[in-house]
């Protein structure tokens, strides 16, 4: 399951944790915490894997699973990190009627993972994305800062080689 | 508050301000239906089905959640609202694995009957892949999302009545689901295995992992003694698997129905509720008397001993070392029972009937085995999977004659009895301790100070001159809450009695299933309480250390209570657990 479960090994640093606990100091006890201290510790790991939310939990007095519907309610939060290089398919209404599923399947078959995780090398992440405004380039995929637009399935692979 | 008058359906009544719409309506009669709404609960207006109309209001309100005010117009069943309610239904169908003849909860589902209340025969909107989605990593429960609508009703249970919080709504819009933090098992998870979540699902999304089959088959083999032990409550809750009204005690037909059922013996777990008050009894006036570890906190509950090793793991010593009634009934079974009876106990099988789904758990746990190799008890049913057995054996449950217990392990007492309600277990060591302690009898039987449905209660005893102040909790939320109080120091006990379900084993999670509807409008805890108080009140025996089968069993087995014997099988230990997979 993608997105669901964090894959990769959690090396969190103890500057990273107190940076953390700081947060959590500075927002417990006060209405709303869970929002801005999940938004902070994303900020912090770069993502939020089963390590971070229990600290998180523990420190706020709230339940896990509570935080855990957060942040799989909002696509803002991750509980893999990104590769050094993010792939994202955009999965808007324009393209996905131009077959952007096709381009997103054939991404994941290059890279071997699926949409919201990491390769174990940690180079590449792909993720579907919503709409990222580029209708007129239907199916849109970008690579980091890279567009690649007007994409047909066959295209895939060899725009990604020049990321290996 | 000031009271506010309303028109409900062209009906005035006037009600306290801040009452709900759906309060409303019921003040004049009419049950506006629900399906995520519970009293007290859960009232989040999340499913739609109590939409109601208000004259001169654009669009339909909540009326779970939607408070009344002065001169409002109310209507329950125009046709805007039942087109409304009936399109939510057919939407919530849409996404639901309709099995019904093969569910569960065939004919005790509120989403069926819902359907049926409406009218609606035909499912407009169908989904064509709706495939069985199966979490079965606990001992007590299966979950099948497939059939979940979604209410949150066993969320709120988890979190608000428990306290436990290890399931929740993840993800969002269409792939909205329940499960636990980065989809772990359940098993993986906190989960105490109250089964509060089963008792309450409206659908066959969470039932019980159903071990009915195990006991047929050792019913059928010839080699095995199948014995048969009933916890305290399930007399007083059996019987409403069969259409009775909540409160009845069906004692004589239960006993009736095992026998027909197939059992070799049918004993009652009353006998060994008074045997853990002898144990239990000796532990705590032995701690007293020997600067022991003090509050003394029963063990009775297995949801509260998981919660206890889980969340409390510092209170571990505190915690009785006494097995639990039914550990210890499964333990004389396969010691002094197999010895008096002349079976070797590995031919003894035995089945428990428990108000609860946890004592799955426990019959599992480690350190609960009198006889080496042995289970103490084999399979542990709940309340309804009894029921299902008696369905199965083509019994008509409310003609059979009364029967008697077999004798053997079959006398019991008020004390015993009372254990399946809060505050039960106290008043019976109470009525055991005080007389042990003062040598003389007790001028009055009846604590009241420790009855009631009330979260956490407390009273104080002068036990020949000596303060001895008690708290009866139920429902693990209040735990936490005595717990964190105990551990502040802001309260100092000596004794301490924790139910892991609100109101104790009469409102556990494997008592028969009552829709919301019943459980919103009648207060179950007390009504099935009161069966067992009314019943304790006219036995002839009430006090634990004068049950002739109890004294026996002193006398010629265990040597006396807290003896070295009765430690070896009627004691065990627990650990402290993770309260996290990582």
């Amino acid at each position: 399951m993608p997105n669901k479960r964090t894959f990769v090994p959690f090396k969190g640093t103890a500057e990273q944790e107190q940076t953390l606990n700081e947060v959590i100091t500075a927002h417990k006890g006060k209405p709303g915490a869970n929002m801005p201290v999940l938004q902070k510790a994303q900020e912090i790991y770069g993502y939020l894997p089963e390590e971070v939310l229990v600290k998180i939990a523990d420190g706020l007095d709230v339940s896990l699973s509570e935080l855990y519907g957060v942040i799989s309610f909002y696509t803002q939060f991750t509980v893999n990190p990104k590769g050094e290089h993010q792939v994202s398919v955009c999965m808007g209404t324009a393209c996905y009627v131009k077959g952007a599923a096709d381009i997103l399947a054939e991404a994941e078959k290059k890279l071997g993972i699926k949409a919201g995780s990491i390769t174990k090398d940690g180079r590449f992440s792909i993720d579907a994305t919503r709409c990222i405004g580029a209708c007129g380039l239907a199916p849109v995929m970008t690579v980091d800062e890279d567009v690649y637009g007007r994409l047909t399935p066959g295209e895939v692979a060899g725009i990604l080689e020049k990321y290996l | 508050m000031s009271d506010v008058n309303v028109k409900v359906n062209g009906i005035p009544v006037s009600v306290p301000a801040g009452t709900t719409v759906l309060d409303a309506a019921a003040a004049v009669g009419i049950e506006i239906p629900t399906l995520c709404y519970m009293k007290e609960i859960n009232a989040i207006g999340a499913c739609r089905i109590c939409v109601a109309e208000i004259k001169g209001r654009a669009g339909l309100v909540a009326s779970c959640v939607y408070p009344v005010a002065e001169g409002m117009e109310i209507l329950t069943n125009s046709e805007t609202v039942a087109k409304a309610r009936r399109t939510t239904l057919e939407l919530i169908l849409s996404n639901h694995r309709t099995d019904c003849l093969t569910c569960a909860r065939n004919q005790n589902c509120e989403l069926q009957r819902l359907s049926a209340d409406m009218g609606v025969e035909d499912i407009r909107f169908k989904s064509d892949n709706l495939q069985p989605e199966i979490e079965a990593s606990t001992p007590h429960l299966v979950r099948d999302n497939s059939k979940c609508i979604l209410c949150r009703r066993c969320v709120a249970v988890c979190r608000v009545n428990q306290g436990v919080s290890v399931i929740g709504p993840n993800d969002r819009g269409f792939a909205t689901h329940i499960g636990s933090p980065y989809e772990r098992d359940l098993a993986e998870t906190g989960c105490v295995s109250c089964g509060q979540c089963v008792a309450v699902c409206p659908t066959g999304a969470l039932t019980d992992n159903d071990e009915t089959g195990r006991v047929w088959e050792a019913i059928k083999d010839p080699k095995k003694h199948v014995v048969v032990g009933t916890a305290p409550s399930v007399r007083v809750t059996l019987g409403e698997c069969f259409g009775n009204p909540p409160g009845l005690n069906v004692e004589g037909k239960m006993v009736t129905a095992l026998r027909r059922i197939g059992f070799d013996r049918v004993f009652d777990v009353d006998v060994s509720a008074d045997l853990t008050i002898m144990e239990e009894g000796t532990e705590f006036l032995h701690r007293v008397e020997n600067g022991g570890v003090l509050p003394l906190i029963t063990s009775c509950s297995p949801g509260w001993i998981r919660f206890c090793e889980q969340f409390y793991p510092e209170f571990i010593p505190n915690l009785s070392s006494c097995k639990s009634p039914q550990q210890m009934f499964g333990a004389m079974m396969k010691t002094y029972y197999a010895e008096k009876s002349g079976v070797a106990p590995e031919d003894i099988f035995v089945v428990c009937i428990m108000p609860c789904t946890a004592k799955k758990f426990e019959n599992r746990r480690d350190f609960q085995s009198a006889v080496e190799g042995l289970a103490d008890v084999d399979v542990s049913l709940t309340t309804r999977e009894l029921a299902r057995m008696i369905n199965r054996a083509g019994l008509k449950f409310n003609s059979l004659p009364d029967e008697e217990f077999d004798p053997a392990f079959g006398v019991s007492t008020g004390a015993g009895l009372i254990f399946g309600a809060t505050g039960g277990v106290m008043e019976a060591a109470l009525r055991t301790v005080s007389e042990i302690v003062t040598g003389r009898e007790a001028k009055s039987l009846e604590f009241h100070d420790v009855r009631g449905v009330k979260g956490i209660k407390e009273a104080s005893y002068n036990l020949d001159g000596k303060t001895v102040n008690v708290a009866v909790c139920s429902g693990l939320a209040n735990a936490r809450a005595l717990l964190e109080s105990v551990k502040s120091g802001e309260k100092k006990y000596d004794f301490i009695e924790i139910m892991g379900c609100p109101g104790g084993c009469v409102n556990g999670g494997g008592q028969p299933i009552q829709p919301q509807s019943v459980r919103n409008s009648t207060d179950l805890r007390a009504v099935r309480a009161a069966a067992l108080y009314g019943t304790d009140k006219e036995m002839p025996l009430r006090k634990s250390h004068e049950n002739p089968l109890i004294k026996e069993l002193y006398a010629t087995y265990l040597e006396k209570p807290g003896s070295h014997k009765a430690h070896k099988l009627l004691h065990t230990k627990y650990k402290a657990r993770a309260k996290y997979a990582v």
